[in-house]
């Protein structure tokens, strides 16, 4: 098992005829996921390198039967592209494009609550489970199949983490790309709630960093409802106040959103926080040895 | 992105925020004619991105023209926590009977807006929210649904509002409401709110984010930069299109990717060094980035090291390091460079490093040995500038 996209995976692309679109949906592709569609308004009827385009997500998804879409359209149409897909029906919605505005994302976000459908992102790397089926940007080659479920904030410090982790013959279950914006689709309690009931993941790994409290809530649901160790890692210590960091999501507003704050409500909870990437390795190592 | 106040009045007034007449200067006589205009007493005030201006001397009330001069010559150019004061708003005095706090917030923690109301205004509200938070009112909005007039309502009844001005303050918490979604603005807080002996309300202060995000929907919000405030790596980031934060530290820092950056910097500081910057080259960062990243940290004359820790998805190895050796031929650099280089093509990379083979580019396999090596680096080059290499202090 893996959570949120394997081999069941029907995967439309919004986007594709796009330089970045059809890039990685063609690398998804030759990694195994079935990339069933694409589409551009206008360019329906055409295909990029044999998948099919259509003008609309919910023709896309009456011809292929698609479950799942990934959004790589421009952000000024990206909020529109993820309601689209939401009304044309798919379960879940991974969202790559950065750079979308906060409100439009408040709009998205709490039109998207009310219903089923689930989103990851936007600003995110996407979802891997390694071995089964690669949706979004992760560099697939540094990973392999196994009992880690990875969750973090980041894509290039969770690249570093997996990095770590499989220089000590870890594998993983899954890896999730939440996202850096203020508002995502989904939560690190939301992954963590499906790394908790996925049978393969024997230990999840969660990389957070500065702004917002999301790391301090997750600390409370972990105390909870999760009997699986948790290793979690804080970027962005040295961060000064009032500054973004990149993400539109990173930064700290007075005391609020501190990396300290963040590593402390972890550890008051019980999950052991690494100080390093190396150390994140480290410390799983020790309590998979242990098990 | 932070607005001044008077840029942050302009965006309230024409969202029908009723704010005090008043006019922008930036000289003694620009300052002195917007008074004229405006009838006496007017206030002038200091335009800085920092609080507390009124206790540093920056807000002060004028009743004639000479006064006005005074004032303006006193405040432009004076030094607010660090902000030096290039702009004023000249601004006609209010007579003030209460002052309130009101706000809207983007509230990321709730997924909605936030709006506050209080009758404690004129204080620092986070000193109101410690000692009383019974004082302020709150309630978040649906924001599929916005601000409807029982939102106003019954914030100003939870605030304790003066019954006859209930329905004038209703009104324009509906209004900053308004213009927190019309603006796309993170941040709308007005401090004081104030209600005049005539029972008007007015919005006598303004405190605004906007979304950066937003800003290609709002091209005239997009040209208010401040650009006094902003520091001139920062500037020459922005215009190059890379994202760089300045720190302050002596060792120059590049990364692809927000949390890896943010990680290094950590991980630098850890080992006893001083960051001088957070740089994001991006994903997929090309050769000619990896140029004006160069170029952009090295402008920073604190710099005595600088530290490259790529771990490459969609970045590829082999363009870093093209974009190095090519940055080295342009900018000539004369501090040690120690290089990490993981991910896609990273082999390719190295090769090409060790063929370049640059002057005082140090290669390192990974992210802690790399950040041990340039934190020995700077410090040997502040113990030692004229015994060159040798002897990297304990």
């Amino acid at each position: 098992m893996s959570i949120l996209v394997g081999p069941e995976t029907r995967l439309v692309v919004a986007g594709l005829t796009g330089r970045e679109g059809s890039f990685h949906a063609l690398n998804n592709r030759r990694y195994g996921t079935d990339v069933v569609g694409g589409v551009t308004p206008g360019k329906g009827g055409q295909d990029v390198e044999g998948i099919p385009v259509f003008d609309t997500v919910r023709e896309a998804v009456q011809a292929t039967q698609a479950n799942t879409a990934m959004i790589f359209v421009p952000p000024r149409f990206a909020a529109d592209s993820i309601l689209e897909a939401d009304d044309a029906g798919v379960e879940l919605v991974i969202c790559i494009t950065e750079g979308i505005p906060a409100h439009d994302m408040l709009r998205v976000y709490t039109h998207l609550h009310r219903g089923s459908t689930r989103l990851i992102g936007p600003n995110c790397p996407g979802v891997l489970s390694p071995e089964k089926a690669n949706v979004g940007i992760i560099p697939a080659a540094f990973f392999s199949a196994g009992n880690v479920g990875v969750v973090s904030r980041s894509g290039t410090l969770t690249y570093q983490v997996g990095n770590e982790l499989a220089q000590r013959d870890f594998g993983n279950s899954s890896i999730v790309g939440i996202g850096g914006d203020p508002i995502v689709g989904s939560s690190f309690i939301d992954i963590i709630s499906l790394y908790e009931a996925d049978p393969e993941t024997e230990l999840i790994v969660m990389c957070g960093e500065i702004g917002g409290d999301e790391e301090e809530r997750t600390a409370d649901f972990i105390a909870a409802n999760v009997t699986k160790p948790v290793v979690g890692y804080i970027a962005g210590f040295t961060a000064p106040p009032g500054k973004t960091m990149g993400h539109a999501g990173a930064i700290v507003s007075g005391s609020q959103g501190t990396a300290a704050a963040k590593a402390e409500a972890l550890e008051a909870r019980g999950v052991r926080v690494a100080r390093t990437p190396t150390e994140v390795a480290e410390i799983a190592a020790g309590i998979l040895a242990a098990a | 992105m932070d607005l001044l106040e008077y840029q942050g009045k302009q965006l309230l007034a024409r969202n029908g925020v009723p704010v005090p007449d008043g006019a922008p200067a930036d000289t003694v006589d620009d300052a002195v004619a917007a008074a004229e205009q405006l009838g006496y007493p007017v206030v002038v005030k200091a335009q800085v991105l920092i609080g507390g201006r009124g206790k540093a001397g920056g807000i002060k009330l004028a009743a004639n023209r000479e006064e006005v001069r005074e004032h303006a010559e006193a405040i432009l150019g004076m030094d607010i926590r660090g902000h030096t004061v290039a702009e004023l708003w000249v601004e006609r005095a209010s007579e003030i009977a209460s002052e309130l706090y009101a706000s809207i917030v983007f509230d990321r923690s709730a997924r909605a807006p936030l709006a506050l109301l209080s009758t404690r205004g004129g204080m620092d509200i986070e000193e109101v929210a410690d000692e009383d938070p019974s004082a302020i009112a709150r309630l978040h909005v649906d924001p599929l649904l916005g601000f409807q007039d029982f939102h106003g309502r019954r914030l100003c009844f939870e605030a304790g509002v003066d019954a006859d001005v209930v329905r004038p303050i209703g009104a324009l918490l509906g209004k900053l409401y308004d213009t927190f979604i019309a603006e796309d603005a993170m941040l709308i807080e007005v401090n004081p709110l104030i209600v005049t002996p005539e029972r008007d309300v007015t919005a006598l202060d303004a405190k605004v984010t906007l979304d950066p995000n937003a800003l290609f929907r709002h091209p005239d919000n997009a040209a208010l930069r401040n650009p006094s405030a902003e520091d001139p790596q920062e500037r020459m980031a922005k215009e190059r299109g890379l994202t760089y934060v300045k720190l302050g530290g002596d060792i120059g820092i590049l990364g692809n990717g927000a949390g890896l950056v943010m990680s290094t910097l950590d991980v630098v500081a850890q080992a006893g060094g001083s960051p001088a910057n957070f740089l994001d080259a991006g994903g997929g960062s090309k050769a000619d980035a990896i140029v004006a990243a160069v170029e952009v940290i090295l402008s920073d004359a604190n710099v005595r090291a600088v530290l490259f820790n790529i771990f490459g998805g969609i970045t590829r190895g082999d363009e870093v390091a093209r974009g190095l050796i090519e940055a080295f031929d342009v900018v000539r650099p004369t501090v040690p460079f120690v290089v990490r280089l993981d991910g896609t093509n990273d082999e390719e990379g190295r090769r090409l490093l060790a063929e370049a083979a640059l002057p005082n580019v140090h290669i390192e396999s990974t992210m802690l040995g790399a950040a041990a090596r340039v934190v020995e680096l700077a410090a040997a080059d502040v113990a030692g500038t004229s015994s060159a290499a040798s002897g990297a202090p304990a």
